[in-house]
């Protein structure tokens, strides 16, 4: 059975079991290997991705519930011209990634965090990220990195780059 | 050592495009027979090479070392630099292939895996340091906080300053000036007199006809640009954007996907297989018995059990039909295990002592237990602990009739592809191991298992083909942090000294220091007894220091409480005569502002640990409510004697202390029915961001050999954290993980938990 949507912008068509989770369709028939395999049961947070730019993840989304909606994976966090996202540069600023497995995940649970509220507190910061596990611990470095984008950057327009990928279609 | 009568030397040569490398090489010698017998095929030579300079002038180091996160690349690139005085931009950082002609097998196989003790790392010489560097390199493990202390000390830094005063001389010999007006820097000779400059490249070809010094000069550490200062990090740009290829993400053509189940008990084997219901789902390629396979090495025997996989056209699919599978085990005698009956094994091992094996006898430790005026005792324990790391365990194997290759993130490329090789029944040269960045390795991916199992699946079913394991298979087939029971005595005089300390545990592993403590205590007697169990042992991060350093530092703060006196005042006064060791307890203390009072509820606790040549004191302050403890900050202080990468080294301690905390709060495998009972992080637990601590870490760069930095974070966390609640509520944790208690009942019970 085939499925329609879009990813990063740009339309596919798969044709797969339509239980089949979007995690191993991103991965298995569609090369983007950026979006990570953790757990398989949403614990860890390693395959967040946006569908229509909320965080969500893939590893137990199945391909057809995503039929004609918006998927962002961590290689379309950047802008058209590459640009990093300001996230991505505050993680390189402030070295956040040791391993790097768990940071696609990271990155978009946070950014999906910042389209919807560009200056979070603390306990917003908790709620939104702590679905997604790092084992190497980088914690603080992750909610500095939150914290010094959205001081910076709060009305940064890159930061709302594409909540559900408006400016893609 | 009879191995010292090896030589090495700086050699120098040039690679194809004219570049210059600068290595290591090591000859058979002559001194002892049946020595150069044993280093190679008919006078092989076995060259290391650690410097390339390129015509574009940029610096290559080649490190035998594979990153999974503490960003020894970045490190061993800076120690490099800094001695060739390179420009930090025109530097890249390459890690060594796991090849014959890199390092030799042979020699390898031979020489070193027949129990050689080999991290004895103080050699004082040239000649030795480098043979040392070589026998690391020929088994290109990167674990136990090493890869700066060997690779980095004795290779990079060494090739980088012979490389430099090479350059010199080709460029005083270019220009009929005398070497000492020649000057070096960013990548460049110069001359200041005559007002030339060139870059390095210009004297490549020249220098790589010249022997090096075979004992460089080295900066002053006054002096030093790269080394101790921050540079960003190379691997990380890749680790935001999605690029960085990591094992998992190996795509070939034609590649099937597979996932593996193995026998709940360690240690079955397949009795009946019953794969109707796995083969009629659509896409399923094969169902395949791996047979059980077994193979040495430095870190002991790898046991490969049996194993049934399904290879399909989807990792997916093939997860799906291993759980469709209806396979009956063997029984191993273990069915009937529990934690509960380890740990009763546990006491009656201890309480027997039969064959009590010492670690340390100072004093007499009989007669002072026999005139103490007070004596105190107390037994600790501690769970199994799974490493999980974020990548679950996976490989790629394309087998084919007389050749392999294997892609894969481990800590042990050469002895993977040796292992791979063994098992595949083909010389190693035939095999060629791929390594990539691991998601984590934590000592588990030093274990080979899953790229032998891959590649028996590869040549199974002929084709190229990804194993991955479910994070379930990842915990309950993991080699664990051992669970471990400690027993101490402490005796005091009528002054409340602390006159003999007796200590007692369960099954030793390495480092073998890890149950020593700093403390001045006249008699001593530590010691362990063997307690064999079927769950198999791995290498934990910081490995028995996970362990003792729970132990010793909390039984070290019960001893002060008995004594009547503040637990880093205590410490204090037990390292008069350890200067190191003093003033990183001191330093924390005065960071974390030791006396300043807490309120009711909160408490404050210290640690003090060394492990890995590297001092590492902390202080946990917690909040305890409702019968929940909440880590709110972490101070933690380490002497590494020089921190080559200081924020690195601020990010190991960080990665060490939430990895150390996961485990003293959540950590617990658990036993039943003689399987592991936890399977996903829905039961075996981690750290969050909402539990994450604040933490800040200082660094005392004392000057002292460089110590490691990948776990000396770990030990401490657990006795800081344990003692802070012992602070806040007055209950005694002995066993964890802390998560188990409930502070508030335990409180109106006894006042002790565990």
């Amino acid at each position: 059975m085939s499925t329609s949507f879009w990813v990063n912008g740009e339309q596919q068509t798969v044709d797969v079991d339509p239980s089949k989770p979007l995690l191993w369709v991103l991965r298995e028939q569609l090369a983007l290997t950026g979006t990570k395999f953790g757990c398989g049961i949403a614990q860890c947070g390693a395959c967040t991705v946006h569908i229509d730019g909320q965080a969500m993840r893939s590893c137990v989304t199945p391909i057809s519930r995503v039929e004609g909606r918006q998927v962002t994976t961590i290689e379309g966090l950047s802008s058209d011209d590459g640009e990093l996202h300001p996230l991505q540069q505050a993680w390189i600023e402030h070295q956040v990634p040791q391993c790097g497995y768990c940071q696609a995940g990271q990155l978009m649970s946070a950014s999906a965090l910042l389209s919807n509220n560009p200056n979070p507190s603390d306990a917003d910061i908790d709620a939104a990220m702590s679905g997604n596990i790092c084992r190497c611990g980088m914690y603080g470095r992750i909610r500095e990195a939150i914290k010094t984008t959205s001081v910076a950057s709060a009305t940064d327009e890159k930061l709302f780059y594409n909540v559900a990928g408006v400016d893609h279609v | 050592m009879s191995k010292l009568t090896r030589r090495a030397f700086i050699t120098t040569g040039i690679v194809a495009g004219g570049g210059l490398v600068v290595g290591i090489a090591m000859r058979p010698g002559n001194q002892v027979k049946d020595l150069a017998s044993k280093l190679g095929e008919g006078g092989e030579d076995l060259i290391h090479t650690y410097v390339k300079l390129d015509s574009d002038n940029v610096v290559t180091a080649i490190v035998p070392h594979s990153e999974m996160g503490q960003g020894v690349h970045t490190a061993l690139g800076q120690m490099l630099a800094e001695e060739l005085d390179a420009d930090w931009s025109q530097v890249k950082v390459e890690e060594a292939p796991a090849i014959g002609e890199y390092a030799s097998y042979s020699a390898g196989r031979r020489y070193l895996f027949a129990g050689v003790d080999f991290p004895n790392l103080v050699i004082p010489t040239v000649d030795g340091v480098m043979m040392r560097v070589a026998d690391m390199l020929n088994l290109q493990i990167t674990g136990g906080s090493m890869s700066v202390r060997t690779t980095g000390i004795m290779a990079m830094r060494i090739a980088g300053a012979a490389t430099r005063e090479l350059l010199q001389t080709a460029a005083a010999d270019a220009w009929d000036v005398p070497v000492t007006e020649v000057t070096t820097e960013n990548s460049h000779v110069v001359h200041a007199a005559s007002n030339r400059r060139e870059p390095y490249a210009a004297f490549a070809t020249a220098v790589a006809e010249m022997t090096p010094s075979q004992t460089p000069t080295f900066k002053d550490p006054a002096d030093y640009k790269i080394v101790g200062k921050y540079v960003p990090r190379r691997d990380i740009p890749a680790k935001v954007d999605g690029s960085a290829q990591f094992a998992l993400d190996v795509r070939l053509p034609d590649m099937a996907y597979a996932s593996v189940v193995r026998s709940p008990v360690p240690g079955g084997s397949v009795a009946a297989v019953d794969d109707a219901a796995a083969r009629a789902i659509e896409g399923v390629v094969d169902v395949v018995v791996i047979p059980k396979s077994s193979v040495g090495g430095m870190l002991g025997e790898t046991l490969s059990t049996e194993a049934v996989a399904v290879v399909a056209d989807s990792y997916w699919t093939a997860n799906r039909a291993v759980q469709a599978l209806n396979i009956t085990w063997s029984e191993t005698g273990f069915e009937s295990v529990s934690s509960d009956d380890i740990y009763a094994q546990f006491e009656r091992d201890i309480s027997a002592k039969t064959e009590r094996e010492t670690d340390r006898k100072a004093g007499e430790t009989e007669s002072a237990f026999a005139s103490a005026a007070r004596v105190l005792d107390a037994d600790y324990h501690v769970p199994f602990l799974a490493h999980t790391c974020m990548e679950p365990l996976n490989a790629t194997a394309d087998v084919k009739s007389d050749s392999a290759e294997i892609w894969v993130g481990c800590q042990n490329p050469l002895g993977f592809r040796r292992d791979v090789a063994s098992i595949l029944g083909m010389d190693p040269e035939n095999v060629t191991l791929n390594n990539h960045i691991m998601g984590g390795g934590f000592g588990r991916k030093a274990r080979p298992d899953y790229a032998m199992q891959v590649a028996l699946l590869s040549r199974a079913v002929g084709r190229p083909v990804q194993l991955i394991w479910s994070r379930e298979e990842d915990v309950r087939q993991d080699f664990y942090r051992p669970a471990v029971q400690s027993r101490f005595r402490a005796a005091f005089d009528s002054d409340d000294n602390l006159i003999a300390w007796e200590n007692t545990y369960t099954n030793k592993n390495e480092p073998i220091e890890a149950p020593l403590i700093p403390y001045s205590v006249p008699a001593q007697d530590i010691g362990y007894v063997s307690s064999p169990v079927h769950i198999p042992f791995g290498a934990w991060r910081s490995v028995d220091h996970s362990q003792h350093g729970f132990f010793t530092e909390s039984f070290i703060d019960e001893a002060a409480n008995a004594a009547g006196k503040d637990p880093y005042e205590f410490r204090a006064e037990l390292l008069q005569n350890s200067p190191r060791h003093l003033a990183v307890l001191t330093r924390v203390a005065e960071e974390a502002q030791w006396s300043r009072p807490l309120p009711a509820g909160r408490g404050r606790g210290i640690s003090l640990q060394e492990s890995f040549g590297s001092l590492v004191a902390q202080v946990v302050e917690v909040t305890v409510a409702d019968g929940q403890v909440a880590v709110d900050r972490v101070v933690a202080v380490i002497d590494p004697g020089l921190a080559v990468a200081p924020d690195g080294i601020a990010a190991q301690l960080e990665s060490g202390i939430i990895y150390g905390l996961t485990a003293a709060l959540h950590g617990e495998i658990s036993i039943e029915n003689g399987a592991v009972a936890q399977s996903n992080f829905d039961d075996y637990k981690s750290v969050r961001m909402n539990e994450a601590p604040l933490i800040e870490t200082y660094v005392i760069n004392s000057g002292h050999d460089i110590g490691g930095a990948g776990e000396p974070g770990t030990p401490g966390i657990a006795p800081a954290l344990a003692n802070a609640v012992f602070d806040a509520t007055g209950l005694r944790i002995r066993q964890l993980p802390l998560g188990n208690f409930d502070l508030n009942y335990q409180a109106e019970e006894s006042g002790v938990v565990g």
